[in-house]
């Protein structure tokens, strides 16, 4: 017979864990791509911009961002135990996990909430006129850290509504510790959020 | 043939039969079914497309106009002919339909990795295209920026650009879906034997064009997103009067635009692989080196974006590298076309319809891709750009390759989709109308070009005239092959004698199956012994 290295068979096809796993792999691929768009832009703005991207960052309010980016790794942390939990088979605990990591979302989305309402309070937002008034390269900077933190705080919240479809998943029982595969890829895209926040914090509040 | 339905009983129902009503076609989680609402929502947009190009052409018949609408919505109608002709059907044509339903059968499995994720971008699909036409008939007129919808005129428009942006974000969602699909399916669904060397050819260059579809749709995707948010918010990051730089849009744009027109011919050419051994009783000459050119066009294909913007105002530097890989992406696309002919050489050839459409691709497709190397050279690029010669050249790489392509698909397994038999006659008719039209159609385009007539204008100088007359008949002849084809096509499916289990005496594993075929494709999954195309 064949040196086949992966003989797909129909038995597989009912639970093929490497299909779906490979499948999730994929989209966090294109999610990557979706911000290489934008990381792009930031690069080249910010050699043409230098010193005012450098001005702005200054701005930013450093305090908030590392809390912010200390509760995203933290709820990276309870999603992994949370998977931990499904496969040792306990089923309440996973779900207490998932919930703590919906609600330290949200009070990642609520930082940030607080975070752009300052600098709107200040008039620095797109199009505004204090904005326009200024330099060419800090429009472009706080053109981009809103597009960029709205963008990953759009897909915050998509993880925090996946996260709740899980924990129903758990709780009725369509996810189980012999077929905890959504539950993987749920957190998959968590871990994904998580990782996209690890490169827009030193970009925008770190690199000076 | 005895070993003809190997895999299945003769008594099995054809997957038409396994649901009836509307909700059984769209619910569906069938690949086949799912192929089939393809088909009929990507003719339907194909209908529209070739109507705008009609009478955008037909508007050209007098000069200086107006002969049947003004200059705003000759504006309208090239960009949404290119929107729909692009994004709604080319991309989406051979992978969605003949991809959908021939994919699975190929590698021996019963369906695709995702059923319900292959419906959904169905679904998506549809979204995007209702979007799309809700965009023609909403606000204060169509898009009007031509299908690039280049910043910093795509921001300041006061049509219909926004919705018509939104229309082609959700089309890429349906189109990553697609490809994280197939892509999955490819991997994890073979049959037992059928391994990465023995996989027909269409299933590799479908494998190809789910990769690009993959890598490159997120990134138009984004940028859309950011010349929709530009138009609403004002971020800023396009426009010029605010510091952002349009040619980074186009940058963004062609990243992904490119490696397209890829996504449009990859599959195509698969499509002629597998028709070109059926006809010429031969094994296919160099299956090894069509892969490779095939994964090659895939990689080098996503490094030439930047030969679209030659006169852009970037550097020079990034000229020539674009140039030079331009000219490299031609190499594999060259061993392709040396393979085909390589294939029919002392072959046993039937001049059958699926036959005659793939011999029209790869002379029509030769033509767009050697006018392609003109227009890759740096100097004479400078002259030709944004004039007829491109459009002439384009249409012959996307209609002339990827539609005669989709076309020949549609010939060759017309039986084994629907199990009725055409009429060849009349489908040798059409085919000469369409082959014939066509080149009146587009050849006259290389000439004017050449000649200084600029692309999307809606006046031109009085000495341009003959040219664009033959080109405008060429339009009604090139429609008149456009009608018959279909004609012929829906009279079969209705009046068709009925196709045998393999009518073509085709190799591949759909050919080993009923026609129509049973839902779940196999009873048994099959096991593969041997490579894809062994003639005796």
């Amino acid at each position: 017979m064949s040196t086949n290295d992966m003989d797909g068979t129909d038995q597989i096809r009912e639970r093929d864990y490497t299909g779906a796993k490979l499948g999730m792999w994929l989209f966090l691929f294109t999610e990557v791509l979706l911000f290489f768009g934008p990381f792009l832009l930031y690069s080249v703005y910010r050699y043409r911009f230098g010193a005012d991207f450098h001005g702005a960052s200054r701005e930013l309010d450093l305090f908030i961002g590392s809390v912010n980016t200390a509760i995203l790794l933290t709820s990276s942390l309870t999603m992994a135990l949370s998977i931990s939990a499904m496969q040792k088979g306990s089923k309440g605990l996973s779900v207490a996990l998932l919930f703590i990591t919906i609600a330290l979302g949200g009070v990642f989305l609520a930082n940030k909430y607080q975070e752009w309402m300052s600098k709107i309070g200040h008039g620095i937002y797109p199009n505004s006129q204090t904005l326009l008034g200024q330099s060419r390269g800090r429009v472009l900077f706080f053109g981009l850290y809103f597009f960029m933190t709205g963008l990953h705080g759009l897909h915050v919240l998509a993880g925090m509504v996946v996260l709740a479809f899980a924990a129903v998943l758990v709780i009725t029982e369509k996810i189980t510790p012999s077929d905890p595969i959504k539950l993987e890829n749920a957190g998959l895209y968590w871990h994904l959020v998580d990782v996209i926040w690890i490169y827009l914090f030193p970009l925008f509040y770190l690199v000076t | 043939m005895a070993e003809t339905l190997k895999w299945n009983s003769s008594g099995a129902e054809s997957f038409y039969r396994t649901g009836r009503g509307l909700f059984s076609w769209i619910f569906t989680v069938d690949h086949k079914r799912i192929g089939i609402l393809y088909l009929c929502s990507i003719l339907s947009l194909f209908v529209l497309g070739v109507s705008f190009g009609f009478l955008m052409r037909l508007e050209l018949i007098t000069r200086p106009g107006p002969f049947i609408m003004s200059a705003q919505t000759y504006n309208s109608i090239f960009t949404l002919h290119g929107v729909i002709m692009l994004f709604l059907f080319i991309i989406p044509a051979t992978p969605s339909v003949f991809g959908n339903f021939f994919l699975p059968i190929m590698i021996g499995a019963r369906d695709v990795s995702f059923p319900k994720l292959n419906i959904l971008s169905w679904w998506f699909y549809v979204a995007g295209a209702s979007i799309a036409i809700y965009s023609l008939v909403s606000g204060w007129a169509p898009p009007d920026t031509g299908w690039t919808f280049y910043a910093p005129y795509s921001l300041r428009t006061g049509t219909n650009v926004t919705l018509g942006l939104l229309a082609v974000f959700v089309l890429g969602l349906s189109s990553i879906l697609t490809g994280i699909n197939f892509v999955t399916t490819t991997h994890r669904l073979r049959a037992p034997g059928m391994s990465w060397r023995r996989l027909p050819l269409f299933v590799w260059t479908l494998y190809a064009t789910a990769w690009v579809q993959i890598i490159a749709t997120p990134v138009l995707g984004v940028t859309f997103v950011l010349v929709m948010m530009e138009r609403v918010f004002g971020i800023g990051i396009f426009d010029p009067a605010k510091g952002g730089d349009p040619i980074m849009y186009q940058h963004l744009f062609w990243i992904y635009s490119h490696p397209a027109v890829y996504i449009m011919i990859l599959p195509g050419m698969g499509v002629i692989s597998e028709i070109l051994p059926v006809f010429s009783r031969r094994t296919v000459f160099g299956y090894s080196a069509i892969v490779y050119s095939s994964l090659g066009i895939a990689g080098v294909g996503s490094l030439v974006w930047g030969h679209h913007m030659f006169i852009s105002g970037y550097s020079y530097t990034a000229g020539v590298l674009f140039s030079f890989f331009t000219f490299m992406v031609a190499i594999p696309s060259a061993i392709k076309v040396f393979n085909w002919v390589g294939t029919m050489y002392k072959g046993s050839i039937k001049l059958d319809p699926p036959f005659l459409y793939a011999l029209a691709f790869i002379f029509l497709f030769s033509i767009g891709g050697l006018t392609g190397l003109i227009l890759g050279t740096l100097s004479v690029n400078v002259h030709l750009h944004d004039t007829y010669f491109v459009v002439g050249h384009f249409h012959y790489v996307k209609f002339g390759g990827g539609g005669f392509a989709f076309f020949a698909g549609l010939h060759y397994w017309f039986p084994k989709m629907f199990g009725r038999l055409y009429n060849k006659a009349r489908a040798t008719v059409a085919w000469f109308f369409l082959f014939i039209g066509f080149n009146m159609l587009y050849f006259p385009m290389f000439i004017l070009g050449y000649e200084g007539m600029p692309r999307r204008y809606y006046n031109y100088l009085p000495q341009y005239h003959g040219l664009q007359v033959v080109s405008i008949v060429g339009s009604w002849i090139l429609v008149a092959g456009l009608i018959l084809m279909f004609g012929n096509l829906v009279y079969a499916l209705f009046k068709g004698e009925k196709a045998g289990v393999n009518p073509w005496g085709g190799e591949t594993l759909e050919w080993r199956i009923p026609s129509p075929p049973p839902a779940e494709n196999f009873e048994r999954i099959p096991v593969i012994e041997h490579r894809p195309y062994e003639y005796k």
